[in-house]
């Protein structure tokens, strides 16, 4: 049980909450206004929601930008969104006034490691083709190489990205016999330790990599990281994964290095935009995976992320120091 | 006058090694099955023949091969197309490639499991289909491994490689049940119950076991009643150990949770078998070996094999008659 200490405070929540951190939030005492609306809130919606309240209880959209915390005007205090990314939220502007900013990192590492692997061994495996092969009842030809994919056993993984999320990819992918684990961050990491991981540039994770797992935030730096030039630096040979943000991906670029041999094959958890439109190009190709970002989908995390979310917002409110700041 | 018959196209690794030998070579050029007659004109005369699982080598055909034939390398684990009986009687010997694919299968499990337990052939269909509407709370969520308890029926080599796989997922407690003592399941405190425990206590049941008159339709009604109700199953051994009638029921009526296959019986299945129709079944065509990696690791053993025999060496992985 957590209380706010300032009563008449008014909160903003996008969507419906789990039960459990439902309760957590109305036993606080804050007056919450909870869309309900099963439809994705629109921008307008958080416009005209928002004015006058003292905290925020967001996810991904929409982007909680300048005019939107003008709307909000002066009450508001505090953000809190039920995500570990935070591309969605202009902290600059949160910074100047001085609204504080929760998420929820840690809570849901575990399900999207575990999520990164499963999308990693569809698209090697070819998991989806095989599905589909099943689902249209077509006859499997007894052929040698029929349908075969890639073994992740002594292949070389490259991991953009070495945070919580990218160092639990690398401690599962590391019980898998992979021969070596490369990976590329701002700085070298001490817990690389744990799965032998070894720090390179860029350049050489792509040129050597067999694997090559997108774990980073998505920031002004890595917007558009894999273009065609990355594409180009790959093995022709090469799984390309993605859980990280659609952005940091030229959704272009990728879908010609898949159709001119390039890269192998491609598995994205997220992409740009969420959801992507029915008829886009890339759905089309067998040797590309889409998922509907299920990163951190598994009801034990989502109430996790959500109780957490409520936390922060709640410490928020309260002027105390937030459990898991964005700053 | 030496002369190899290969019944198919082989990947590009073994066929360079049999280039290198200088030896002479028949291959077909396709990668689809030979047709009877073929091969049988195909095996005339020669020395050695690299045949599949789709090739019936029985009197006829080795009549037709005539007395040169001395070694048959078949690129499968399975032998029960070679009439071993006749072999014998010709001196004539036997290889398979066992053993090769233990990783291939390892990994297949486990991308089996995820796509069970996550939704993930599920959740495809619904981006195909135009049903992805946007971030749902609870939409299309899963069940982790994280905290769980794994139970593995048969913890034979590729039991232990799921197991050393999946421990990295933070599994709680592994289980297994097997006619022996494993040493190898205390690397991952896995503890050896019977099948009643493991089944009632585990949230994964992993079938790894072979395909006996005992393990036949083992995993019926009853053996289903007996899983948690939350619980998945996963085969990637062989189809017969499941009756399929039964989990139909038990997939439909919240016995068990979900359930993935990588083989069924038969294989392939009827068009209109009703597992093809639940969400929470998801079946795969037998992939489990169909790596480039595995599959030329057993085309170059069969190979490699072959050419001991033209030694008059030891075969590396003889069929014991």
């Amino acid at each position: 049980m957590i209380q706010c200490n300032k009563s008449n405070s008014r909160v903003l929540v996008t969507r419906d909450l789990p039960t459990e951190a439902k309760q957590l939030l109305l036993a606080s005492g804050v007056q919450a206004t909870i869309r309900y609306d099963e439809n994705k809130i629109s921008k307008e919606d958080v416009l005209q929601g928002i004015t006058g309240c003292h905290g925020l209880l967001c996810t991904l959209n929409p982007s909680i930008d300048k005019e939107i915390l003008d709307a909000a005007g002066p009450n508001l205090m505090t953000i809190s969104t039920v995500s570990v990314g935070f591309d969605h939220i202009d902290i600059e502007e949160c910074k100047r006034r001085n609204i504080t900013v929760g998420h929820t990192p840690g809570v849901l590492t575990n399900a999207v490691a575990e999520l990164t692997m499963g999308l990693l061994l569809a698209t090697a495996r070819r998991i989806r083709e095989a599905f589909d092969v099943i689902d249209s009842g077509e006859r499997c030809p007894r052929k040698v190489l029929w349908l075969c994919g890639t073994q992740l056993s002594r292949k070389t993984i490259g991991i953009v990205g070495l945070g919580r999320i990218g160092l639990a990819v690398a401690k599962r992918l590391h019980a898998f016999e992979v021969d070596k684990i490369l990976y590329t961050a701002l700085s070298e990491k001490s817990q690389a330790k744990e799965v032998d991981g070894e720090f390179v540039d860029f350049d050489a994770l792509l040129q050597q990599s067999d694997i090559v797992i997108v774990c980073c935030a998505l920031t002004s730096e890595t917007k558009g990281l894999f273009n065609k030039s990355a594409f180009a630096a790959m093995k022709n040979s090469a799984i390309f994964i993605n859980t990280s943000r659609g952005s940091v991906v030229n959704q272009e670029d990728l879908y010609e290095a898949l159709t001119s041999n390039q890269i192998r094959a491609a598995g994205l958890d997220v992409t740009t935009p969420e959801p992507l439109p029915t008829d886009h190009p890339l759905k089309k190709l067998k040797n590309c995976v889409i998922f509907p970002h299920l990163g951190s989908a598994t009801i034990e995390t989502r109430n996790e992320m959500w109780t957490t979310a409520v936390r922060n917002l709640i410490a928020g409110l309260n002027n105390e120091p937030l459990p898991c700041p964005v700053y | 006058m030496v002369r190899i018959y290969v019944t198919r196209c082989l990947p590009e690794d073994s066929v360079s090694l049999l280039q290198k030998t200088g030896l002479e070579v028949l291959m077909r050029s396709t990668d689809d099955a030979v047709p009877r007659e073929e091969l049988i004109n195909g095996i005339s005369g020669c020395t050695a023949l690299i045949c599949m699982l789709t090739d019936k080598i029985d009197k006829e055909v080795l009549d037709a091969a005539g007395p040169n034939l001395k070694v048959i390398a078949t690129v499968s684990v399975g032998f029960d197309h070679i009439n071993l009986d006749e072999c014998r009687k010709r001196n004539i010997l036997v290889s398979n490639t066992p053993r090769v694919s233990t990783d291939a299968v390892a990994e297949l499990t486990v991308g089996l499991l995820l796509a069970t337990s996550r939704r993930l052939m599920e959740c495809v269909n619904a981006v195909k289909n135009g049903d992805w509407k946007s971030w749902g709370l609870l939409w299309m969520c899963g069940t982790e491994l994280r905290g769980s308890s794994v139970g593995i029926f048969g913890l034979g080599r590729i039991g232990i490689a799921i197991a050393a796989r999946l421990q990295s997922f933070g599994v709680k407690q592994f289980y297994y049940t097997d006619i022996v003592e494993v040493p190898q399941a205390s690397k991952f405190g896995a503890e050896k119950v019977d099948l009643d425990n493991l089944l009632s206590k585990s949230d994964f049941v992993i079938i790894n076991c072979a395909l006996t008159a005992e393990t036949r339709g083992l995993f019926n009604e009853e053996t289903f009643a007996k899983m948690k109700k939350n619980s998945f199953l996963i085969n990637a051994a062989r189809g017969g150990v499941i009756n399929q009638k039964d989990l139909y029921k038990a997939l439909t009526s919240g016995t068990i949770r979900g359930a993935g296959l990588d083989v069924t019986d038969p294989e392939p299945m009827e068009k209109d078998d009703p597992l093809l129709t639940l969400n929470n079944c998801v079946i795969l065509p037998h992939i489990g070996s169909n790596t480039i990696e595995t599959r030329t690791e057993m085309a170059n053993l069969a190979v490699n094999n072959v050419l001991a025999a033209l030694d008059g060496k030891a075969l590396l992985t003889q069929v014991p008659y």
